[in-house]
């Protein structure tokens, strides 16, 4: 039985570090190569030793897929690719081999310039570690080798984000990465075909959450945003570089041209400005809106939004600024925080989730005095806000992605495993597919039922399906043929031209079977009355006497002679080939009967 | 020969047997497949006539027997198709040879052709149920064939011409076309799915032509909703839909389960469950046919489900923002900002209950709404107004869906969504939140936002007397910021108060800020803010009689002065111990409308009545009668359209007497010929007044359309008199005599039907002296014309129910500025022009834009059909661009911009009303000219606009 084996190294019943390996039809591919924000030691990276003890990775795997550019699902590519070792081909889409390497970098600024560790890969690393990636198109079929084929869907979550189908032969595995099945302002919604592969591997961060419609928290934003203007107040949003910034970007600018107001919206410089520039460039893989007005306005040209500078936070008046990074903890926006925290007309507004120990977590839990280097108390006096925008699926949305691709079994990753308990009851409740949750190191096998694809001869296919009704899809049809396999190939073809390209001498394989019937006459008589007989019942049939005495039904012969003692007796000996056996076996068991008693 | 070809009735004679025999030659010489098909395509582009069509049939049919190659017989099926179009041919004749084809064609595309041919030939022959059934029983017979595109073309034209009627085909009966449902249905199992589609086409084809669909079907097309194509998918929707409504009550199983469940309700939840289908298309359409409202059977509490998604987090329970709305609104504690873990989940929720995917409605506008596809977003805020307006506990449920959606990143959603709640405001009533939500959008930068929430707000109940307030300060805020809304606002306040007096009157002390004890300063009244909180007090105070007592001194004089300077938008108030103030024409409450209307007939009846007076007194009569018209018009706004439409007939006749009057006709011809400027041009003026008359004003019958038509006649023989009398010679009398001899003669075929009731008029007379007339001299008629003027009665004119004079007014360029717009020259300028247009029918066509320049060069301008919006019935908005351009001038200059409406006399309403027939006899005999008359009326003051083209920089 042909089977698919699924193995998690991280992102199995956890959320972070992403890989996971799949064996398909003798093929190895690794999904994702992500670093864990949780650790600092060893585990922060997946146990590549897992493929192989010694030698290089190159040999075990035909290729690595990596989705989207967050690093827990990108962050040891460098390692794992320069520092283990690893030659083959890296797939990702266009805006993610673009981005990727910006975070890279700065993720490695961040381990070994700040925090001062060695043994961790180098800029250099990450260049040659980039050379080796292939970038694909959304929909566009990249042959692996002969046999392996993959192709990109696109996802939402981030920009650049994309689901992979993997097919070998009949037997495929979707990977979704992380995806968002409503979309925002900046990037559109998930989207898969029907495409009915074996085993769907799907995230499952919010396995246990509906969310509340996007825009009540879009007004809610706005709304807040606008009245600490208004009054005269200075709004500061910490935010990562990529992701969520450009929609609240997009978001506010939009709203100030709408809403003709004045006051500057400024933008840290530094990686936000260098990814701003990447997002105007992939307008294709934004939403309707940008993408069809951009050709009047690129979205990502903002009109409004302008680049920060230290000294603007001092400046007088209304003003909101987008800083990173986003829990407040260190950097720029901590700077501006603590410059702003004083004064009540203020806001902070938290877009996502924040790490405990950060001074983003102790505001958000409602700590007014916080403690500061150099023991210096800090009065929070500001007004701190919090607002989720987040770009991963609800358990709706993954309900619905499985109901659009249809998959005959289901595998849930990057999430808890208590939450993906219950999503994967309702799975297997709603769909009545299997569904699995392995663990980090557990392997899943799955087997698969693939048809096999037959090669057909067109003659032959004319030849069956003119014979018979109308074909009818949902009912298998009977056909004759000849399947010949060779060179790692399957032919339907017509027995003579198969035992023509076999060289092979036709042989006859006839039935021939004695019914003895009791009647005195004469042997000519005899055939005469089967004749008779056989004529009235056999209606469809063409049945014919022939001058030496014999009938034929269609094919089938029939002769009769005097039994050699009884000659009462008459033995009429009935004979087909098999392809008549129906028939002959329906004929001899006519005649088994006996004769119906003549009239004459 | 060129002589005969200039006839065109000749032409045709000499060409048809040339035509197919050109054809016909050209074919034989043809060499090559690749040939006959030049050939052929050639042939295309060039029309057929009808006689010619069946010869060149003939010779089609004679080469695609004898032509192997598969697409030259493709392109001759084809033309046989395109030529049974022809209009007035009959194809029946070609049926037979058409469907003989068929018999030997072995390649699939020539047959889906033909077939589509014979389709053509079907649609033209519907009446004749023996073809239609023969066509359907070939059809059947090709049903089987292998290529999806003849099985396609077959089931189109099973749908087309299958029977509709039971009766008839039982008796015309044939096996095949015995049960065309059940032979479509068939296909519904197709394994392509383009004949599937078909198959679902050609059944709701069926549907459309009157046969009453199987409710057998509707199991059938359920399966279908989960086909793996889109477009089956969209076409299994509309069958659902359509099934829905022919079994609205009938019951169906719910799979699974032993309950049952009306089939509209199973239907409305299927197609809510295609609103999140993976293809947008399939989308759309959902939300589109959830639209169609005929939905209306539908349950309730199964409506109810489309809004409802139930929240979780974690295995919990929790409340959606629009909930927790609610429950801060009726705690009585106003948004106070979310905090962190506000939104927190509480009680724990069953995890067997949680039904991940419900099958059916639940949520479906939740989804639609939320859609990727602004056409999706837009369906589903359509089909939410319409299911609304048909559910008064759906519209308050649905209520907060709609406040969403004015902040969507689409303008046209914004849009949309605020028209929706405008249609169901009058089932509605805000919440303050909910206000709060939707004043907010009162700052976007779109004007047309802007105007359409405050046609909202003039229709918007609010509940409470902050809702008032809140709703006053945003207005006033949206004054400041944009204070070109100012009309606008306004209008939105005075319904606003009208509305809500007793939600007024507990803010009046503030909104006046006046003070028991102490007098505080008078407000400026020239501030529009000021004039904004007055109409909106005014207004409420009209049904509130407590409300006067609030007001201060000056409050009073206020009211008198916007009485009188904003009449629109002030009501006349009863204020205690100020008549002379209140009551400006009766101290009546009667209603107003009525005295004034019965003057207004009054005055007109005197006119009538007294028309056969000394013509002094005829005269000084018409001319008091006009002024106190006009005066009228000026006063009631609402019979302002009758009394200028009367007023300018009465102006014509009075005209049409004075000219009449003059002394000229009793000097001898030489002597004149400086006086006759006051005749000819009273003619003149008389033609233009009668065609604002016709075609300014809304509301005009054919009753009125004969008098302002006799009375144009009466100018144009009052025209013909003296140009007669100036000119000297014959011979240009000839002429004009004859042209208006055939004017006359066209009036009569016109309005034949209302010759009766124009006794003693002028035509009626001129028609009784129309054998003299045509045989005489000009000469003489020139005199008969003459004295028959002078003769004639003068008509009645019945007065419509309603007539609206055609109004427009430009709010942009204001004409106000100093700044001349400055370009350079030879490049063009672009100039806004905002214009609002009242009563006028089709301004797309007939509305124009014309820009004077001070050197007299004038030029008029098409707005584009999409610059015309259309805020309410009989009012339309014009905002356009115009663009300007001119060679370079020394000083700024000012130019002219006015809004004309042109119209033309083709279009005139008498001709639309006769029958068709006859107007086309008519148009044969009718001259050139009369066909034709366009012209322009200018029907908007002009705005001065300030500019400077520079010259060119070297």
């Amino acid at each position: 039985m042909p089977e698919i084996k699924v193995t998690p190294l991280g992102a199995g019943q956890d959320v972070g570090r992403s890989c996971i390996l799949v064996s398909i039809a003798g093929k190895n591919v690794m999904l994702d190569c992500g670093m864990h924000m949780g650790y600092n030691d060893d585990r922060r990276f997946p146990d590549f030793s897992y493929i192989t003890q010694n030698g290089r990775l190159t040999d075990f795997l035909d290729c690595v897929i990596i989705s989207h550019f967050h690093l827990d699902h990108c962050g040891a590519l460098p390692y794992f690719s320069e520092m283990v070792g690893y030659d083959g081909p890296i797939y990702m889409t266009h805006p993610t081999k673009a981005i990727c390497p910006i975070l890279l970098e700065d993720y490695r600024k961040i381990t070994v310039d700040k925090k001062g560790e060695t043994n961790f890969f180098t800029s250099q690393m990450i260049k040659d570690c980039m050379k080796k990636v292939v970038a694909v198109h959304l929909h566009q079929t990249v042959q692996v080798d002969e046999e392996l084929e993959i192709k990109a869907y696109y996802a939402g979550h981030v920009l650049g984000a994309a689901m992979f189908q993997i097919k070998v032969g009949c037997e495929s595995v979707v990977y979704t990465g992380d995806y968002n099945m409503t979309p925002d302002r900046h990037l559109g919604a998930a989207w898969i075909d029907k495409c009915r592969p074996d085993l769907l591997i799907s995230e499952s961060t919010y396995a246990t959450t509906i969310r509340d419609s996007k825009r009540c928290r879009e007004r809610d934003f706005l709304k807040k945003v606008h009245e600490t203007v208004e009054r005269g107040g200075k709004v500061l949003i910490p935010v990562f570089a990529l992701g969520r910034a450009q929609e609240l970007c997009i978001l506010l600018e939009t709203f100030w041209e709408r809403m003709n107001l004045k006051a500057p919206i400024y933008f840290s410089t530094g990686l936000t400005e260098k990814a701003n520039h990447y997002y105007k460039l992939f307008i294709t893989w934004t939403n309707q809106k940008i993408r069809k007005t951009f050709v009047q306005r690129n979205m990502f040209e903002f009109k409004h939004i302008k680049a920060f500078d230290r000294a603007f936070a001092d400046n007088p008046g209304p003003m909101v600024v987008f800083a990173t990074p986003g829990m407040l903890h260190a950097g720029q926006s901590l700077q501006i925080f603590r410059k702003w925290a004083g004064n009540e007309k203020n806001m902070v507004i938290m877009p996502g989730y924040c790490v405990q120990g950060t001074v983003g977590h102790k505001i958000l839990s409602g700590q007014r005095k916080l403690e500061m280097e150099g023991r210096q108390i800090l009065e929070v006096k500001m007004q701190v806000e919090y607002m989720s925008f987040s770009a991963h699926a609800d358990a709706k949305g993954i309900m619905q992605l499985i109901r659009q691709a249809e998959p005959r079994n289901v595998l849930l990753v990057h999430g808890e495993a208590k939450k993906m308990e219950f999503l994967k009851q309702k799975i297997e409740q709603e769909f009545h597919v299997n569904c699995y949750m392995p663990a980090n190191g557990e392997t899943t096998t799955i087997f698969t039922n693939p048809s096999i694809p037959v090669d057909i001869s067109l003659g032959l296919l004319k030849r069956e399906t003119a014979m018979g009704l109308l074909p009818d899809v949902k009912k298998p049809k009977l056909m004759h043929g000849t399947l010949i396999m060779k060179d790692n190939s399957f032919r339907l073809v017509s027995p003579e031209q198969a035992l023509k390209e076999l060289g092979l001498a036709e042989h006859q394989l006839r039935f021939t079977c004695r019914v003895h019937i009791q009647d005195p006459r004469k042997e000519h008589e005899t055939v005469l009355r089967v004749y008779n007989h056989l004529k009235g019942v056999l209606k469809d049939y063409s049945v014919q006497h022939l001058p030496d005495g014999s009938i034929t039904v269609e094919s089938i012969l029939i002769q009769a002679t005097a039994h050699s003692e009884d000659q009462g007796t008459k033995v009429l000996l009935v004979s087909w080939t098999y392809q008549d056996e129906e028939l002959g076996s329906y004929l001899t068991s006519l005649l088994k009967k006996g004769l119906p008693q003549s009239t004459t | 020969q060129q002589q005969h070809e200039d006839l065109s009735a000749k032409k045709l004679r000499l060409t048809k047997p040339s035509k197919s025999a050109a054809l016909h030659v050209d074919l034989c010489k043809a060499t090559s497949p690749a040939d006959a098909l030049q050939y052929l395509l050639q042939f295309a582009r060039k029309p057929v006539e009808v006689e010619s069509v069946e010869g060149v049939v003939r010779i089609l049919l004679e080469h695609y027997y004898k032509e192997n190659d598969a697409s030259v017989r493709l392109k001759i099926a084809s033309l046989l198709g395109l030529l049974s179009k022809t209009a007035g041919f009959s194809p029946d004749c070609i049926m037979d040879d058409a469907i003989n084809t068929l018999q030997n064609e072995k390649s699939h595309q020539v047959l889906a052709q033909l077939l589509d041919t014979l389709l053509v030939i079907g649609t033209k022959l519907t009446e004749n149920p023996s073809v239609r059934m023969r066509l359907v029983e070939v059809a059947c017979k090709h049903l089987t064939d292998s290529s999806h595109g003849v099985r396609n073309k077959c089931l189109q034209l099973i749908g087309c011409l299958g029977p509709v009627e039971k009766g008839v085909a039982k008796e015309a009966e044939s096996q095949a076309a015995k049960d065309v449902q059940k032979i479509i249905g068939d296909h519904f199992n197709d394994q392509d799915p383009r004949v599937r589609t078909a198959a679902i086409k050609a059944m709701l084809q069926l549907h459309e032509r009157g046969l009453k669909l199987q409710q057998a079907i509707y199991s059938q097309a359920c399966k279908l909703l989960a086909d793996d194509y889109e477009q089956v998918r969209s076409a299994a929707v509309q069958l659902i839909w359509v099934l829905s409504q022919l079994y609205p009550e009938s019951i169906v199983p719910i799979p699974s389960s032993n309950e049952e469940i009306r089939l509209v309700d199973d239907a409305f939840g299927k197609i809510c469950h295609m609103v999140s289908d993976g293809s947008w298309v399939v989308r759309v359409q959902a939300a589109k046919l959830l639209l169609y409202g005929s939905m209306q059977q539908v349950s309730s509490h199964f409506l109810e489900q489309t809004l409802d998604k139930k929240l979780m987090s974690d295995l919990r329970r929790k409340r959606t923002a629009h909930e927790r709305a609610k429950e801060l609104y009726s705690s009585g504690e106003f948004s106070s900002g979310r905090k962190w873990g506000d939104d927190a989940p509480k009680e724990e929720i069953d995890t067997g209950a949680v039904n991940l995917i419900e099958s059916g409605a639940c949520g479906a506008f939740v989804h639609g709404l939320e859609d990727e596809m602004y056409e999706v977003r837009i369906a589903a805020v359509e089909a939410l107004c319409m299911l609304a307006q048909s559910s008064p506990s759906f519209a308050e449920k649905c209520l907060d869906f709609l406040v969403d959606m004015f902040n969507d990143e689409i303008e046209e959603v914004r849009l949309q969504s605020i028209h929706t709640m405008r249609k169901i405001s009058n089932n509605i009533t805000l919440r303050e939140d909910q206000l709060d939500t939707v004043l907010a959008v009162l700052e976007d930068s779109s004007r047309d936002i802007r105007e359409a929430l405050h046609e909202l707000l003039c229709c918007t109940n609010v509940s409470t007397k902050e809702g008032i307030h809140l709703a006053l300060v945003e207005l006033l805020k949206n004054l400041t910021k944009y204070p070109t809304d100012r009309e606008s606002i306004w209008k939105c306040l005075k319904f606003l108060g009208s509305r809500h007096p007793t939600l007024v009157l507990p803010l009046v002390p503030e909104l006046l800020s006046t003070h028991p004890f102490f007098d505080t300063p008078e407000p400026d009244m020239d501030d529009p803010a000021y004039i904004a909180v007055l109409v909106l007090i005014f207004n409420a105070a009209k049904s509130c009689p407590t409300m006067p007592a609030l007001f201060s001194d000056h409050t009073f004089r206020h009211y008198a002065y916007l009485r009188d300077s904003l009449s629109h938008l002030v009501p006349p108030l009863r204020l205690p111990g100020r008549k002379l103030v209140s009551s400006p024409v009766s101290p009546s409450i009667a209603p107003h409308e009525d005295p004034s209307q019965q003057f207004l007939h009054e005055s007109l009846e005197r006119v009538y009545n007294l028309q056969h007076l000394d013509p002094q007194g005829i005269q000084e009569l018409l001319e008091f009668t006009i002024r106190d018209l006009q005066r009228l018009g000026e006063l009631q706004s609402e019979l302002a359209g009758m009394a200028d439409f009367t007023a300018t007939y009465l102006q014509c006749q009075l005209l049409l007497i004075k000219a009449l009057q003059e002394k000229l006709w009793n000097v001898a011809a030489p002597l004149y010929l400086k006086q006759n400027a006051l005749a000819s041009a009273a003619a003149k003026q008389i033609l233009e007044e009668t065609y604002k008359m016709e075609f300014m004003y809304s509301g005009v019958e054919s009753r009125q359309v004969v008098i302002i038509h006799h009375m144009r006649l009466q100018a144009k023989a009052l025209q013909l008199i003296v140009t007669a009398r100036t000119t000297r010679g014959v011979e240009p009398l000839f002429g004009m005599c004859e042209k208006f001899l055939q004017e006359v003669d066209s009036f009569q075929r016109c309005f034949i039907s209302e010759l009766p009731h124009m006794q003693g008029s002028f035509v009626d007379k001129l028609l009784d002296l129309m054998p003299r007339l045509v045989t005489s001299k000009p000469s003489e008629v020139v005199k008969i014309l003459q004295t028959t003027l002078r003769q004639s009665t003068f008509l009645h004119l019945p007065l419509p129910e309603q007539l609206h004079r055609a109004t427009a007014n430009i709010i942009e360029p204001t004409g106000e500025s100093d700044n001349p717009l400055r370009f350079t020259s030879g490049l063009v300028v672009a100039l806004d022009v905002d214009a609002t247009l009242e009563h006028v029918q089709d301004p797309q066509g007939t509305v124009k834009v014309q820009v004077l320049y001070p050197d007299g060069q004038a030029q008029l301008i098409h707005p584009k059909p999409a610059d015309f919006r259309n805020p309410g019935p009989g009012r339309h908005r014009l905002i356009t661009q115009v663009y300007l351009s001119h060679t370079a001038w020394t000083e700024p200059c000012q130019i002219e911009v006015r809004l004309l409406l042109a119209y033309n006399s083709n279009r005139s309403k008498a001709s639309a009303k006769i029958p068709k027939s006859t107007w086309s006899e008519s148009l044969e005999a009718l001259p050139q000219s009369e066909n034709g008359i366009e012209g322009t009326i200018p029907f908007s003051k002009p705005v001065k606009v300030y500019i400077m083209p520079k010259p060119a920089r070297r």
